[in-house]
C-alpha cells in the first residue's frame, strides 16, 4: 500500500454536474478512485477523469447532490476501482456499486479485482461450443445460443423481452454443472427489477442469481459502472471457480444514454446523434468479456436486452451492439400485436456461432439444412406477402398459395409457444419438418435428397 | 535503455501531454510512466509533446517520467512472422500468453520475433558482387510453403558485398553478410528494422494482369479484383462481411496472406487460428497458416494501437512484396480503424467534420489503399499487395463518410446486402450494387486459361440480371402470370443463376472452394440454359416443362461435383443442348 498517495484535501474548486475540479493537488493517477467524505460522515466514490499538472478532474459516482466546495475531505486511494468478490455473493442482491441492498452485510472478499476488467489475448481464447438449449424453437433450431457467446436482444419499448430473458433463465438451466446468472438492471424501472427477482423466486434459482441493480433515478455513472461491477463478478466465477455464467444485461439502452449524458458534460466532440465518437470501444469493453478461455472450464455468455429508439435498427445503439455481438434476436411488434409469443422475427435474427455447433456429432445432422430451408422459404412467403397484398390472394399462383399457407403455420405454430412451454430441440426440429413439409418437396432446395427422403411428411 | 525526455502534464484517456526537455521529433516512440507503456508522438506544441499511447493509461500521473530512444515505431522483419500472432504495434501474443497469463497486462516489452531460433540460411550471392538495396543476399526456408528471402535493408547504400555467411543454421541476430559502399561496411543480419508508418521504396508501379482467384464465384465470375487490386467490401452487421474476409484468407490464389483483425471480436480471432491451423490449402497441399501472418487488435484492446494495426499489416505485406511475393492483406475492418482516427482526434481537440471524423480522413485512406498495387521492386522482381478491405457502415448505409471516401481509392465494390442475407443467400454480395473496374485489366486472362467467352458471357448474365431487376417490379405490380414466356425464362434464369450458381455455402466440404475451371464451366451451363430455353420457347415449350427437365436438375446439382470429377460436369454441360431438344419430342 502506498501510504503517501492517501492524501487528503478540504477544498474543491468547481463543481459541475456530476464532476468536480480540485487544484492544487499531486501525485494522483488517471482513472483511479477518490473518496469523498461529507460533514455527516457519508462517504462517496469517484473517479479522475483527467489529471494534470496540480489538478484533477473528479467523476463522482452518485452525484453531487448536496455537496458544496468547502463541506467535504478528498482521498486519493492511488488505485484503480476494484471489487471484492467472493463465491458468497451467489444469491445476493447489490446496487450499481457493489453494496449489499438486501439488507445483509457485505460478503467477505476473496479476490479485489479491477472492474474495468483486462482485455483478454486474443490467443488465449477458446472458440465458443455447446450450444445452450433455451427450449424456444425459433432459438433452438435458427439462431443457436452457444455458451460463451454474446447475444443481445434488439426489443422495443412495450415488447416482452423481459419475460424471454426470464424464461430462457428458467429453461436453460443444465443441472449439476455449476451454472449461474449474473443479472445487471441499468437504469430499470423498480417493477422490472421486482419481476425478475419473483421469477428467479419462482424457477428456484434465486440462489444462484447475482443482482446488480441500478434503478432508473440512480445517476447516470453508477449506470455506467453496473454492468462492470457484473462483469468482474462474472469474471472471477467463470475463470477462477470454474462456473458457466450467464449474463443479463438489461437495459442496453439505458447505459448508452448515461454515456451520451456524461460526454456531453465533459463537453466532447460527438459522433452521431450526440453519441461519442467511442461509443463503439466503450460496448466493446463490455461485451468482449464474454467468451471462454483455453484450459478453464467456465464460460460467460451474455445476453444484453436493449430496446431500439423507435424500433429502429440502424440507430447507433443497436448498430454498434450488432458489430460487436456474435448476432442477435430481434423482437417484432407486429407479431406481438397480433398475440404471437416470443414475437423473435426470425429473418434480421442471427447466430453467427450456430454454424460451427449445430449438425451431425453437434445436434442433428438435418439441423443446418433445416435451418436454411425455413429461413428461405419464410423468406420467400414474405415477398409472396407483399405481392398478394397488392394483387389480391386470387391473383397468385397455387404454389406462392402453398407459400402463404406455411407462413402462416410457421409464425402460429412454430414462432408461438406459451411462457411456460420448453420445447427439446428435438422436439422443435420434428415441428420444423412438420412444417415445412407443408411446401412441395422440389421446393427444399437446401434440403438434401436423402434427408427429405428420411424426414419428409408425406401427406397421406 | 531509453533515456528520460521529459515528464507528463495531462492525462486524458489514450492522449498523454509531455513537456519535453529535449528534441523530440512527430512519430518518435516514447515509453510513458513509471510502467514503460509505448507511445507514438503525434503532435508537438512548443515544449509540449502529445502522446497517443497503446496501452491503458489508468494511473499515470503528472510528473511521471518519460523516456524515448528516439526512434519511430518500427516492425522486426525477417524470418518468424509466418503463422505468428502480433498484436497492433507487433508485439507477439503467444509469447504474451506464456509469459504473462490469459489477460494482457500492460508495459509488456517482447521482441517480435524469435531471436533464439536457429534458421537455416542458404547464401545466394558471392563475395565480390554488385549489391544494392532490397536485393536478395540468401534465403531461408521458414515454412515448407515459404522460402523467406533475406533482403538488403532499403536504407543501406549499393556496393559490393564484402562477405557472406556459408550455408547453415544461425539465429537471426547475427551478421550473415557485409556490404562495402564508399569505404564504409554495413553489415546485414537476417532481419531488420523499418518504420510502420513509411512506405517501403519499389522501382516502379506496373498495370495489374492478373485476377486473384478467390474460389468464390459471385467475386471471380462477375466481380473479380486483380493482384495488386483494392477491393472495398461493405455491409451492416450480419451481412457476412467477415465470412468473405476468411473466406478469401483461406482460398484466395496469393502466396502470402496477411489478416488484420482491426477492432473487431475476440472470438472471431480465434476462429480464424483454430480454422488455419486445420485447413489445407487446396492448391499445395499444405496448412494454411503456413502463407499466414495474423495482426489482431481486437474491439477491447486499446484504441490506438488498432490505429496501428493496419499499418502493421501493410507494411508486414510490403516487406514481403519486396521478396516478390503475390500478398494479400484482409483488413476487418477499415471503419473501426477510422473509428479509432476518429476517437484520438477527439481526444487532441481537433475540429471535427461530417460525423466527428477528422478532416484527414481522406488523405490517411488514400495513403494505406496507395500501398496497395503491382511492382517492381527493387531488386527487379515482381510483388503485388491485393488490398481487401472490409467497410462496417453505420446503419448500413453507403453514404457515410467512411464507405464514400473509401470508394474514391477503390476500384472494386463487392456491396453486401442486408435482404441477401436475411433470406440466407450467402454471399450476399449484391449483383446490382458491386462493380469491378478490373475486368478489363484481366480479361485475357480468362481468355488464356478457359476455352471460351467469359466476357461475353459476365455482360450477358449481368444484362439480365438488371432485366430482371425490371421485370421484379412488374411482378410486384400485376402478378407474373401476366408475363408472356420470353420473359418469363429471364425470370426463371436469373433464379437458377442464383441458387446454382452465386449461393455458394462457406460451411459446405465441396463448395466452399470452386476453381476458376469449374467456375466457368457452371457459368457455361446457365448461358446455354438460357440460350437453349429463349429457342425452345419459341417452338412452343413450356416454362414449367424447363423447370421440370433432367437439365434443370442438373444445373442445381452443380455444385455438387468435387475439382476431381469435373469431366463429368463438362460431359453434362457439353450434353445439355441435345438433352433439351429432346423436351421437342
Amino acid at each position: 500500500m502506498n501510504m503517501y498517495n492517501l492524501r487528503q484535501y478540504t477544498v474543491l474548486d468547481e463543481i459541475a454536474g456530476q464532476l468536480f475540479v480540485i487544484r492544487n493537488i499531486h501525485n494522483v493517477g488517471y482513472n483511479e478512485i477518490v473518496e469523498i467524505t461529507e460533514e455527516n460522515g457519508k462517504i462517496r466514490t469517484g473517479i479522475t477523469l483527467e489529471v494534470g499538472e496540480g489538478y484533477a478532474i473528479v467523476q463522482v459516482l452518485g452525484g453531487t447532490t448536496g455537496l458544496a466546495l468547502k463541506n467535504c475531505r478528498v482521498r486519493f486511494k492511488g488505485e484503480p476501482l476494484k471489487f471484492g468478490v467472493s463465491q458468497q455473493m451467489l444469491g445476493r442482491i447489490f446496487d450499481g456499486l457493489g453494496n449489499p441492498l438486501d439488507g445483509l452485510p457485505e460478503p467477505i472478499a476473496e479476490e479485489k479485482m479491477n472492474v474495468n476488467g483486462i482485455a483478454i489475448n486474443p490467443s488465449a481464447r477458446d472458440y465458443p461450443e455447446n450450444i445452450i438449449e433455451t427450449g424456444i424453437s425459433t432459438i433452438d433450431v435458427m439462431n443457436t445460443l452457444i455458451r460463451g457467446q454474446k447475444l443481445p436482444f434488439f426489443s422495443g419499448s412495450g415488447l416482452p423481452h423481459d419475460m424471454i430473458a426470464a424464461q430462457i433463465v428458467r429453461q436453460a438451466r443444465v443441472e449439476g454443472e455449476g451454472f449461474c446468472i449474473v443479472f445487471a438492471g441499468m437504469g430499470v424501472k423498480y417493477d422490472t427489477a421486482r419481476f425478475f427477482i419473483r421469477s428467479f423466486e419462482e424457477t428456484g434459482v434465486l440462489d444462484n442469481v447475482i443482482m446488480f441493480l441500478s434503478l432508473a433515478d440512480s445517476p447516470s455513472l453508477t449506470r455506467l459502472m453496473t454492468p462492470r461491477f457484473a462483469l468482474t463478478a462474472a469474471e472471477f466465477l467463470a475463470f477462477e471457480k470454474d462456473m458457466h455464467v450467464l449474463v443479463l444485461l438489461t437495459d442496453m439502452s439505458n447505459y448508452c444514454e448515461a454515456l451520451r449524458e456524461l460526454s456531453t458534460m465533459r463537453g466532447e466532440i460527438p459522433a452521431r446523434k450526440g453519441y461519442p465518437g467511442y461509443l463503439y470501444s466503450d460496448l466493446a469493453s463490455i461485451y468482449e468479456r464474454a467468451g471462454r478461455i483455453k484450459n478453464k472450464k467456465g464460460s460467460i455468455t451474455q445476453i444484453p436486452i436493449l430496446t431500439m429508439p423507435n424500433d429502429d435498427i440502424t440507430h447507433p445503439i443497436p448498430d454498434l451492439t450488432g458489430y460487436i455481438t456474435e448476432g442477435q434476436i430481434v423482437l417484432d411488434r407486429e407479431l406481438h400485436s397480433r398475440g404471437i409469443y416470443p414475437p423473435i422475427s426470425v429473418l434480421p435474427s442471427l447466430s453467427r456461432l450456430m454454424k460451427d455447433n449445430i449438425g451431425s456429432g453437434k445436434t442433428r445432422e438435418d439441423h443446418p439444412s433445416l435451418a436454411s430451408q425455413l429461413f428461405a422459404s419464410y423468406a420467400r412467403t414474405r415477398d409472396i406477402k407483399a405481392i398478394a397484398s397488392i394483387i389480391g390472394e386470387e391473383e397468385i399462383s397455387s404454389l406462392d398459395r402453398l407459400y402463404l399457407k406455411f407462413g402462416e403455420i410457421f409464425e402460429t405454430k412454430f414462432v408461438n409457444q406459451s411462457y411456460n412451454e420448453r420445447r427439446t430441440l428435438n422436439q422443435s426440429l420434428e415441428l420444423g419438418w412438420d412444417i415445412i413439409s407443408n411446401l412441395p418437396e422440389e421446393e427444399l432446395i437446401r434440403i438434401s435428397q436423402q434427408q427429405i427422403k428420411q424426414r419428409y411428411r408425406h401427406k397421406k | 535503455m531509453a533515456e528520460k525526455i521529459g515528464t507528463i502534464i495531462r492525462v486524458n484517456g489514450p492522449v498523454v501531454q509531455i513537456r519535453c526537455n529535449e528534441d523530440i521529433r512527430i512519430l518518435d516512440m516514447v515509453e510513458v510512466g513509471q510502467f514503460h507503456l509505448v507511445g507514438e508522438v503525434v503532435r508537438l506544441k512548443g515544449d509540449v509533446a502529445y502522446v497517443q499511447v497503446y496501452e491503458d493509461t489508468t494511473s499515470l500521473k503528472a510528473q511521471d517520467p518519460v523516456y524515448s530512444d528516439k526512434i519511430p515505431l518500427s516492425l522486426e522483419l525477417g524470418p518468424g512472422l509466418i503463422g505468428n500472432i502480433f498484436d497492433g504495434i507487433q508485439r507477439p501474443l503467444e509469447k504474451i500468453k506464456a509469459q504473462e497469463g490469459d489477460f494482457i497486462s500492460r508495459g509488456i516489452h517482447i521482441s517480435a520475433l524469435d531471436k533464439e531460433k536457429k534458421w537455416h540460411f542458404k547464401p545466394l550471392r558471392k563475395i565480390g558482387e554488385k549489391i544494392g538495396p532490397g536485393d536478395i543476399i540468401g534465403e531461408v526456408q521458414e515454412t515448407t510453403l515459404v522460402k523467406h528471402k533475406i533482403l538488403v535493408p532499403p536504407y543501406i547504400p549499393a556496393g559490393i558485398l564484402f562477405s557472406v555467411k556459408e550455408e547453415g543454421d544461425y539465429d537471426i541476430e547475427q551478421t550473415m553478410a557485409e556490404i562495402e559502399s564508399n569505404g564504409n561496411i554495413h553489415s546485414v543480419r537476417m532481419y531488420h528494422r523499418w518504420p510502420v508508418r513509411k512506405n517501403r521504396p519499389y522501382n516502379q508501379k506496373i498495370d495489374v494482369n492478373t485476377p486473384l482467384i478467390t474460389g468464390q464465384r459471385v467475386i471471380d465470375t462477375l466481380f473479380p479484383v486483380a493482384k495488386g487490386g483494392c477491393v472495398a467490401v461493405p455491409g451492416g452487421f450480419g451481412t457476412g462481411k467477415t465470412v468473405v474476409q476468411h473466406q478469401l484468407a483461406k482460398w484466395s490464389d496469393a502466396d502470402i496472406v496477411v489478416f488484420v483483425g482491426c477492432g473487431e471480436r475476440g472470438n472471431e480471432m480465434t476462429d480464424v487460428l483454430a480454422n488455419f491451423t486445420k485447413l489445407v490449402d487446396p492448391r499445395t497441399g499444405k496448412l494454411l497458416l503456413e502463407r499466414t501472418v495474423f495482426i489482431a487488435n481486437t474491439s477491447n484492446m486499446p484504441v490506438a494501437a488498432r490505429e496501428a494495426s493496419i499499418y502493421t499489416g501493410i507494411t508486414i505485406a510490403e516487406y514481403f512484396r519486396d521478396m516478390g511475393y503475390q500478398v494479400a492483406l484482409m483488413a476487418d475492418s477499415t471503419s473501426r480503424w477510422a473509428e479509432a482516427l476518429r476517437e484520438l482526434s477527439g481526444r487532441m481537440e481537433e475540429i471535427p467534420l461530417e460525423e466527428g471524423f477528422p478532416g484527414y480522413l481522406p488523405s490517411r485512406l488514400a495513403e494505406f489503399y496507395e500501398r496497395a498495387g503491382r511492382v517492381i521492386n527493387l531488386n527487379g522482381s515482381t510483388g503485388s499487395i491485393t488490398v481487401i478491405a472490409s467497410v462496417s457502415p453505420q446503419g448500413g448505409d453507403f453514404s457515410e463518410p467512411v464507405t464514400s471516401h473509401t470508394k474514391r481509392f477503390i476500384r472494386c465494390f463487392w456491396a453486401l446486402d442486408r435482404d441477401l442475407a436475411y433470406s440466407r443467400h450467402y454471399p450476399a454480395i449484391s449483383w446490382i450494387d458491386s462493380y469491378s473496374e478490373y475486368v478489363d485489366d484481366i480479361k485475357l486472362w480468362w481468355d488464356a486459361h478457359t476455352d471460351g467467352n467469359w466476357i461475353g458471357y459476365r455482360n450477358e448474365i449481368l444484362d439480365l440480371l438488371q432485366k430482371e431487376q425490371r421485370l421484379q417490379q412488374i411482378v410486384k405490380l400485376i402478378g407474373p402470370d401476366v408475363l408472356p414466356n420470353t420473359q418469363k425464362i429471364i425470370l426463371e434464369t436469373c433464379l437458377l443463376f442464383k441458387n446454382a450458381f452465386l449461393q455458394q455455402s462457406a460451411f459446405d466440404e465441396i463448395d466452399t472452394f470452386c476453381s476458376a475451371r469449374k467456375q466457368f464451366l457452371m457459368f457455361k451451363a446457365i448461358i446455354t440454359f438460357h440460350r437453349k430455353a429463349e429457342e425452345l420457347i419459341k417452338q412452343g415449350i413450356d416454362i414449367d416443362e424447363l423447370r421440370e427437365s433432367d437439365v434443370y436438375r442438373g444445373i442445381v446439382r452443380m455444385k455438387s461435383y468435387s475439382e476431381e470429377t469435373l469431366s463429368e460436369l463438362e460431359k453434362f454441360v457439353d450434353s445439355m443442348e441435345q438433352q433439351m431438344e429432346k423436351l421437342l419430342k
